[in-house]
């Protein structure tokens, strides 16, 4: 089942229904928005109404702590109030009286885990036709859309990314088929009737773009531009020129129409909106670092980044994260050269590893990824510490998607995105006792009344089952 | 030094591999793979090519080659319940993918044999992770049967087949419906149609009234309904297991094993009952289709519970080029006895679901999927627990045969180990 998910954003092969609608459709409506004065920043849409939910102040002590950013404690105690993370310490670290306490022993905690590649809710599951909203791909560069617009709030993959996997938050990309496949979103693990109770607050927007084969394929396939790798750059770099000229009118003081695609480029060219590029081979990855930096814009991250370990150190020096995973790989030719290797050999250059999934399978096993790709970096004599390879799943992913300074790691004054697990997290028999999410129980193993259940699945075989 | 060490790996890699030799491995924990608990410090003779015997008190020949696996684990090969080994180099490169001859015009009677590659990349990736065996079958095109699938071994030679012709394959279900016209009504009616078709043929009444069989596809159809060739068939959801399960009572000489099955749990007295073996997705948990709305991953444990035959494949999941993610599938199974509510296998009965097992329910438990006396020499030394993530295989030994680890991931690996460029481009380093 898994491998017709993956075509989807990975391979992208199935059929694209959206196609057949016309070319000449969507986009040229933004002509009739309003003419608006510069300096006026468009007004913050579809904000988020997200709110944590009620927890109750708690510590978890005698545990084997992983604080996301490198850190190990044996024996620690993390301790959350008032849906944030309050102290993180060893076993003499002062626990108020008349808080629930948890005893851990043999149990770890770690921060909540982050997928910074999820097609969750735009091509949820059922994985029906009627479901497919991850791909505008009726043109090529489509900056315009939003994924946000397109997940659909009641995926049952939530459920089994929170209660096997641990995920407290998650990147929602649009999927592979255009060069500029329009904004991301980053939710909260947390179900809502809107998406607008999902979305993480202030979180920055990212915008997916996409390298090689997919945009070729789809596009040339219907004889139009790009069918080439020339031509995918040809196409972006006409596109940035467009948006230089967009945000150099914007900025002048003179009244302008709004462009929605502009305006998410402009973004980006402004620092505001982050570039998630999927990019599968080393050579197509420098050539948009160049591209980058003829435009003025940075990239984030370059996600199924299968070899990336060519260039580890080009990505160090641009302090480009890769998002990968730890073994995928033939599946297509630009994955041919993929290694298990990959993270590690990034590690021990100083560049900046994140594991990712782009699967409603894996991202339930993020752990379990991240444990291959540090087993089969230490084989190669590249020993990563386990508290160093959570970062991969947890501080890494936020700090590529500018939210660092919220959740990611167990620093006091965080907020309380936490994973109990059963045992060590890197070890295949481990799995989510309970999880936290701004200090709210979201998931409990042991109380089948804290395990979400999808109106979905409401009333269907299984429902509320262990999945 | 390091030219010659790659150039005589890479050419062991093509080579026929020498005779067997008796090869005595000691002082590891041996795992039989029967179910039976681990043998602490336990020997494993081969010889010519088989398994002599494995236990806590066997006598190591003389003039064997001694392997000491003293802290290692040694268990039979992983045998993969379900794949699409060697018909695959790049799945989305056309010309280097034979899973599907469905457009040939034939059904029934396509044979994957000659199409399995040992040299296809897959064979030494998977044989440097401890997987030893395959079933292999095709993948339905037009029809709802695709074909005859096979047994491979993994070896480094020339010749991965170990059984031709081994079973047939089928779709039942959605990918069955799409594959008869759209409707399940439709995949029913050429299942018994194909078979009528097939007697047809066989009692010299040629003239087919709906020439859904060629000759060749009668034949391999024949040899299903009379119970010599076993007849694999995808199906997922309980309903369609249920009405599979009748048919078997009109067709009692057909031996099915269901594969997929992700809501066998509901239906799963039912299955044990009819005696219907399964090879099961091990972690489908998402209501993927509509027919798969009960999928959870206590439906191995559940089924077992009830008393079917299972054995962990990978139907559709990446399943020509990672059957080594069998053995974290059978961990995260055994993960399963730890959560609460949730039904899973123990150590010893997951090894056993992806090497016993599956080599028993495709006929071959007697010469494959074991360590014990006369099965195949496919025998696996681990530095850690196999199922564990951070263990690998040290030594992999088919048929008797000593393999080599190399393949091209790790030449690329040891290339970009440090990936800035010396003297010379790496194009220059290997």
């Amino acid at each position: 089942m898994a491998i017709s998910n993956t075509l989807r954003s990975a391979y992208l092969v199935l059929p694209l229904a959206l196609m057949a609608c016309s070319n000449a459709e969507g986009p040229k409506t933004l002509s009739a928005t309003p003419a608006v004065k510069p300096v006026e920043k468009a007004p913050v849409a579809f904000p988020s109404t997200y709110k944590a939910y009620p927890g109750v102040a708690t510590a978890i002590r005698n545990v084997t702590v992983y604080d996301g950013e490198g850190g190990k404690i044996e024996n620690g105690v993390v301790f959350m109030t008032g849906g944030k993370i309050s102290s993180v310490g060893g076993p003499d670290t002062t626990i108020p009286a008349g808080v629930n306490v948890i005893d851990g022993k043999g149990k770890f905690v770690t921060p909540g885990i982050i997928d910074i590649h999820s097609h969750l809710g735009d091509y949820p599951t059922p994985s029906v036709e009627a479901h497919s909203d991850g791909n505008e791909a009726t043109s090529p560069t489509t900056p315009e859309v939003w994924a946000e617009h397109s997940v659909w709030p009641q995926d049952p993959g939530f459920s089994r990314a929170l209660a096997n996997g641990g995920i407290t938050a998650l990147q929602v990309l649009p999927g592979s088929a255009n060069l500029m496949g329009g904004r991301s979103v980053v939710l909260k693990n947390v179900y809502a009737r809107t998406i607008q109770g999902m979305k993480f607050p202030d979180a920055p927007y990212g915008m997916k773009m996409a390298c090689g084969e997919n945009p070729k394929r789809v596009y040339g396939s219907k004889g139009r531009m790009p069918s080439t790798r020339m031509g995918n750059l040809a196409v972006n770099r006409q596109t940035w020129i467009k948006a230089q000229e967009y945000k150099k009118r914007r900025d002048s003081g003179k009244e302008y129409t709004r462009d929605l695609g502009m305006e998410t480029l402009a973004g980006v060219l402004d620092g505001d909106i982050s570039i998630q590029n999927h990019c599968y081979r080393a050579d197509e990855m420098a050539l948009v670092l160049d591209m980058a930096k003829e435009f003025g814009y940075k990239v984030s991250t370059f996600h199924h980044a299968v070899e990336s370990y060519k260039i580890a150190d080009l990505l160090r020096d641009n302090g480009v994260c890769s998002a990968v995973w730890a073994d995928w790989w033939g599946f297509k030719m630009e994955a041919y050269d993929a290694i298990p290797e990959n993270a590690a050999i990034l590690h021990n250059t100083g560049a900046c590893v994140i594991i990712h999934s782009d699967d409603e399978n894996q991202i339930q096993r993020l752990n379990q990824e991240a444990a291959k790709a540090q087993a089969d970096g230490r084989r190669m004599g590249i020993n990563i510490s386990d508290a160093e390879v959570i970062k991969w799943l947890t501080y890494n992913p936020a700090k590529a998607l500018g939210i660092s300074n919220k959740t990611g790691s167990l620093k006091a004054g965080k907020m309380a995105d936490v994973v109990l697990w059963n045992g060590n997290p890197l070890s295949v028999y481990a799995r989510p006792d309970k999880v936290w999410i701004d200090g709210a129980l979201m998931f409990d193993a042991s109380n089948p009344k804290i395990r979400p259940v999808s109106d979905f699945e409401l009333g269907q075989p299984g429902e509320g089952d262990v999945k | 030094m390091r030219h010659f060490l790659y150039a005589a790996a890479a050419m062991a890699a093509f080579a026929t591999p020498v005779a067997a030799e008796t090869i005595a491995i000691t002082g590891g924990r041996v795992v039989v793979g029967d179910g039976s608990a681990p043998i602490e410090g336990g020997t494993v003779v081969i010889r010519d090519g088989k398994i002599v015997a494995a236990g806590a008190t066997v006598a190591i020949p003389s003039g064997a080659r001694q392997i000491d696996a003293t802290g290692k684990w040694v268990t039979p090969g992983v045998f993969a319940g379900f794949s699409r080994l060697g018909l695959a180099e790049v799945d989305a490169v056309n010309g280097t993918n034979d899973k599907s001859g469905g457009r040939s015009g034939f059904s029934a009677a396509i044979d994957v044999a000659p199409a399995i590659d040992p040299f296809r990349s897959p064979f030494a990736v998977n044989r440097s992770s401890g997987v030893t065996r395959a079933v292999v079958a095709p993948e339905a095109a037009d029809n709802i049967f695709a074909g005859q699938g096979a047994i491979a071994d993994l070896g480094a030679d020339s010749n991965p087949v170990t059984k031709a012709r081994a079973f047939q394959f089928a779709e039942f279900g959605e990918d069955g419906a799409a594959s008869a016209g759209g409707s399940r009504a439709g995949t029913h009616l050429h299942f018994r149609a194909m078979l009528r078709e097939a007697q047809d043929y066989a009692a010299g009444r040629g003239t087919f009234d709906d020439d859904l069989l060629k000759a060749e596809d009668a034949k391999a159809l024949l040899s299903v309904l009379r119970g010599e060739t076993r007849l694999l068939i995808h199906v997922e959801g309980a309903n369609d297991m249920l009405r599979l399960m009748e048919l078997k009572r009109d067709f009692p000489t057909i031996k099915m094993v269901f594969v997929g099955v992700s809501e066998g749990w509901r239906v799963a007295s039912e299955l044990a009952k009819a005696g219907i073996p399964v090879i099961a997705s091990a972690l489908n948990d998402l209501p993927a289709t509509f027919e798969m709305l009960g999928a959870t991953q206590s439906n191995i444990g559940r089924m077992k519970d009830a008393g079917v035959q299972v054995a962990i494949g990978m139907i559709n999941d990446r399943d020509s080029h990672q059957l080594r993610y069998t053995t974290q599938y059978a961990g995260n199974i055994v993960s399963l006895q730890y959560v609460p509510g949730a039904t899973g296998l123990t150590w010893d009965e997951a090894f056993a679901a992806i090497s016993s097992v599956p080599a028993e329910i495709m006929g071959v438990g007697d010469r494959l999927g074991s360590l014990k006396a006369g099965r195949a020499a496919d025998v696996v030394v681990w530095d850690g627990d196999p199922l564990e993530l951070s263990s690998a295989a040290t030594t992999v030994i088919i048929d008797g045969v000593e393999q080599p680890l190399t393949n091209r991931q790790n030449r690329l690996r040891d290339r970009y180990a440090r990936p800035t460029e010396g003297d010379l481009p790496k194009a220059y380093d290997r």
